[in-house]
């Protein structure tokens, strides 16, 4: 039994490495949660002094992460729309709130493969603050890495699959 | 039931505010709403304060949703009261064991107020 899911993952590597699940997922998350509809957006993100990302780690059939990246300002408005509450700087909630969009997306995105979906788990979300960091992963079997913009505010979301059964 | 006390359970204080705006836009009203960061922390509420109403996360630390509901029953606590998941996790295979240790209703993260209404409701009108 464990021999053929096994199987069938690799032979989903297509599905599971679709760009399209991660583009479909952003749309849920940000359409459901916050109200907002989200474009694709070539390039990396402005950088700026301080910058928020949630890391949501996958265990199981699938190794790896799901990473959400973005700057101040737009870890702000993220958490302004989930709350409806303006904030100043990037205090406890907005990093909850980022880190609960980062949950979202990864299960989502795993919820897009039948068998990811059900064997495959989410770890809590971690969120770091600062700037000026690079989270690196060495070797992934694959990567998926997509900027986004709503409003003026742009994000990036990166899967990292570094183990596939 | 004009007014209804509930638990809401997630280790994320956001989440638990975006669920108690979606249970109000639902049309629930509330005499008190009642939040906890565990099922060790939603345990303890249960031992002190009657509900009516209970949406649990699974994936929290401390002590999940699942071993959250299992501890329900095996402590006697909230005996009848609905329970509803909340959470990423949206396989078959967690909805059955969902059910199978006691909760009445499942809804996948992200959600609509609409599909907050239409799980939780017909739970609530028919208690």
């Amino acid at each position: 039994m464990e021999h053929t899911m096994a199987v069938s993952l690799r032979e989903s590597m297509q599905l599971v490495s679709d760009p399209q699940n991660l583009d479909g997922s952003v749309d849920e998350v940000f359409q459901m949660m916050l109200g907002v509809t989200c474009v694709r957006v070539s390039g990396p993100l402005a950088e700026e002094q301080e910058s928020v990302t949630a890391v949501v780690g996958f265990g199981g059939a699938l190794s790896g992460a799901c990473v959400f990246k973005c700057g101040s300002t737009a870890a702000r408005k993220i958490a302004a729309h989930m709350t409806g509450t303006e904030f100043e700087e990037i205090d406890d909630v907005v990093k909850d709130g980022i880190g609960e969009i980062c949950n979202m997306l990864a299960g989502a995105w795993k919820g897009k493969v039948p068998n990811l979906a059900a064997n495959c788990g989410l770890s809590v979300p971690a969120v770091i603050t600062g700037s000026n960091y690079h989270l690196h992963v060495q070797a992934p079997e694959f990567q998926l890495h997509h900027a986004y913009q709503f409003e003026d505010a742009c994000f990036d979301v990166t899967i990292v699959c570094d183990g596939l059964q | 039931m004009s007014e209804i006390r509930a638990l809401i359970v997630d280790d994320s204080t956001v989440m638990r505010k975006i669920i108690e705006r979606s249970l109000r836009q639902a049309g629930l009203s509330f005499s008190v709403v009642y939040e906890a960061g565990s099922g060790t922390e939603a345990l303890e509420v249960l031992k002190t304060k009657d509900v009516d109403l209970i949406l649990s996360d699974i994936n929290m630390p401390s002590m999940d949703g699942l071993e959250f509901l299992r501890q329900i029953r095996a402590q006697n606590l909230a005996a009848g009261v609905p329970v509803v998941m909340i959470t990423t996790e949206s396989s078959e295979e967690h909805v059955k064991e969902a059910i199978q240790a006691g909760a009445r209703g499942y809804i996948r993260k992200p959600f609509t107020a609409e599909q907050v209404k239409e799980r939780v409701l017909p739970l609530v009108n028919a208690a």
